[in-house]
């Protein structure tokens, strides 16, 4: 295979191309405007779509619109857009429409900044108004990201509902190399979609259910295609957790600092390992469950808040200790091995 | 006029069916107040959609506020948007299906208020939808707030004395197809009102006409009616009422036909 030198977000949009995407509505926000302005000269020349929207509450509505209709569509945004698209995005997930949204996380709360943060785990695991989730894919190289936005839309089509790329300056600003894998085209049901009645009757895409029992039966059955992707679609890495003692728990690339520190406190004799969850929803519970460590130090690039996951899957039989960076600081090797360290002599329990 | 296709009738008819639903429409009991005009506008968007053969190729898109139930009124395939937001679903349907015909069906407060960006710029690209506008000046499902259309000086549960632009900085009243017109991207703009039949009957040639143009670009078509239940009127009364008031601030007329002008 052909290996290209680029642009996490550039690389994103190619792949979303390749995977049959042929529409993409989006709105200008720092680090991701290399996703829409790929997209608006890309997309012309196979076929497709592009619109710069007025705002991401529009943009949401459109991929709404589009997925209606049956097309592969994707929008990208960064974290304050996200709570903007966070509208559209119950919907596609209320009328289950398949939707694929990139969201290039910036530090906040509010404007925050534009420098690499996980600040939207909360908001992109445990999302907007209803009960609902997006599948949720982090990718930690831009070989990854690639991969995982082909596969993003076979999921948003297998289970009707939205799938959240989930990266950060460090995804959509690096630059890497990348190989796409030839994409393979899956039949999916389409049958439900609103393309013109002829020949049967008018389908509805709705999300509105006024008598209560039967939109607590559209609950369940939106759960229970929840349960399955928890059985079926959970994706994590596992790194020297073979003989490991203590383990870090780490997403996106800060699961790549974490694996530069641990060969250093490899080498000082100490016998941590990483678990990485991919799938932040459905998260990868049982592995963090079944770990036989002293602890795990949840690493991240927030205050703290993969870490509750963390802690619901231990179901409190492992201690979970954190150490976060935020606000676009990015934490370094050295700092993760000195915290280990320092939590290896003092005997933390 | 088409016929009903009902339930089965029988073998003897005593009576000849001489008027029924339009294909366009099922044929479900709506929900709308006595006097409301929501049904007569619904009626002239199916009779359209029978008329020009298009049901089979149409998506219409509800709104949220008194019409949020159309998709069970209309018999073509129907998508709900969320509130003001039916432009932005309809320019992505028409970008991802450009052969099917795609209308809205909005409110005041759906359209010029919470959607007001959603509908300026869907007419600036000049999408290639139909937007139904009913105006009647207030916020009807959730019980007779101020509209962005609401008159000056009208009552409404959140302008108790009347709405007044200069003591209580209330705004006034928004004129969509006006403010629309002032934009270099639509195709088609038209108000008429729905008072009285020969109203109707004018109301009837611009949806049908917005619904032909479609194809060539964006058209808008905004049909003044009343609220009997949240203005505290007899349906009769509020005609006149809406003749009297209405009128006068939302003048009817087609602004803009780019097919007249010629230079499409």
């Amino acid at each position: 295979m052909e290996k290209l030198m680029m642009k996490g977000s550039e690389a994103i949009a190619e792949a979303a191309v390749r995977a049959g995407c042929r529409l993409f509505f989006g709105y200008p926000i720092t680090p991701q405007n290399e996703i829409p302005e790929y997209m608006s000269r890309r997309l012309f020349e196979v076929g497709g779509q592009f619109v710069q929207a007025e705002s991401e509450v529009a943009a949401s509505n459109m991929i709404y619109g589009a997925a209606a209709v049956g097309a592969r569509v994707m929008t990208s945004s960064s974290s304050p857009g996200i709570s903007l698209k966070q509208e559209g995005l119950s919907y596609c997930a209320g009328s289950e429409l398949p939707v694929v949204v990139v969201n290039i996380m910036r530090g906040g709360p509010g404007l925050g900044g534009i420098q690499p943060s996980q600040s939207d785990y909360w908001q992109s695991t445990k999302p907007g108004h209803g009960d609902w989730h997006p599948l949720v894919l982090a990718p930690s190289t831009i070989q990854e990201a690639a991969d995982l936005v082909m596969d993003a839309f076979d999921l948003a089509d297998e289970y009707r509902n939205p799938v959240m790329i989930l990266g950060y300056g460090l995804i959509g600003q690096m630059m890497e190399p990348v190989a796409f894998r030839e994409y393979q085209p899956r039949e999916f049901d389409k049958s439900w979609t609103t393309c013109g009645c002829k020949g049967r009757p008018p389908n509805i895409v709705n999300s509105l259910y006024l008598d209560p029992n039967i939109l607590e039966e559209h609950n369940h059955a939106i759960f229970q295609k929840y349960e399955r992707m928890k059985r079926e679609e959970v994706r994590f890495e596992t790194f020297r957790m073979d003989d490991a003692r203590f383990c870090l728990a780490a997403y996106g690339t800060v699961a790549r600092i974490c694996k530069t520190a641990i060969a250093q406190l490899r080498d000082e004799g100490i016998k941590v390992g990483l678990i990485r969850p991919i799938t932040l929803f459905p998260f990868p519970e049982a592995v963090f469950r079944e770990a036989r460590v002293r602890w795990i130090l949840d690493i991240e690039m927030s205050m703290g808040q993969m870490i509750e996951d963390v802690r619901l899957a231990v179901r409190g039989r492992t201690p979970v200790h954190f150490y976060g960076r935020v606000g676009g600081v990015v934490p370094t090797p050295d700092e993760i091995v000195r915290k280990v360290r320092e939590m290896y002599k003092e005997g933390v329990k | 006029m088409t016929s009903s296709t009902g339930g089965s009738m029988p073998e003897k008819q005593p009576f000849k069916q001489v008027f029924g639903y339009p294909r366009g429409l099922t044929e479900r009991p709506t929900h709308y107040c006595p006097g409301c005009m929501h049904g007569v506008a619904h009626r002239l968007v199916a009779e359209t959609l029978d008329e020009l053969g298009i049901r089979e190729r149409t998506v219409g898109i509800s709104p949220v506020g008194c019409a949020v139930l159309a998709y069970n009124y209309f018999n073509c395939d129907m998508v709900e948007a969320s509130h003001g937001r039916a432009p932005a679903v309809a320019t992505g349907i028409k970008r991802a299906r450009p052969d099917l015909y795609c209308f809205t069906y909005q409110g005041d407060g759906d359209l010029a208020s919470i959607g007001m960006a959603e509908i300026i710029h869907a007419a600036n690209r000049g999408e290639s939808f139909t937007v139904i506008f009913y105006n009647n000046a207030i916020y009807g499902m959730t019980g007779g707030q101020m509209a962005p259309t609401t008159l000056v000086g009208m009552r409404t549960t959140t302008s108790p004395g009347g709405r007044d632009p200069l003591q209580k900085g209330a705004g006034y009243p928004i004129c969509m197809a006006e403010l629309l017109n002032t934009l270099e991207g639509p195709f088609y703009i038209a108000r008429q009102s729905l008072l009285s039949s020969r109203e109707i009957i004018r109301a009837k040639r611009c949806v049908k006409k917005a619904f032909q143009l479609q194809p060539r670009g964006f058209t808008f078509v905004e049909l003044v009616g009343t609220c009997p239940t949240n203005w505290g009127m007899a349906p009769i009364e509020s005609r006149r009422w809406a003749s009297e008031n209405m009128l006068p601030q939302f003048p009817v007329g087609v602004f803009r036909d780019r097919e007249k002008e010629g230079d499409a």
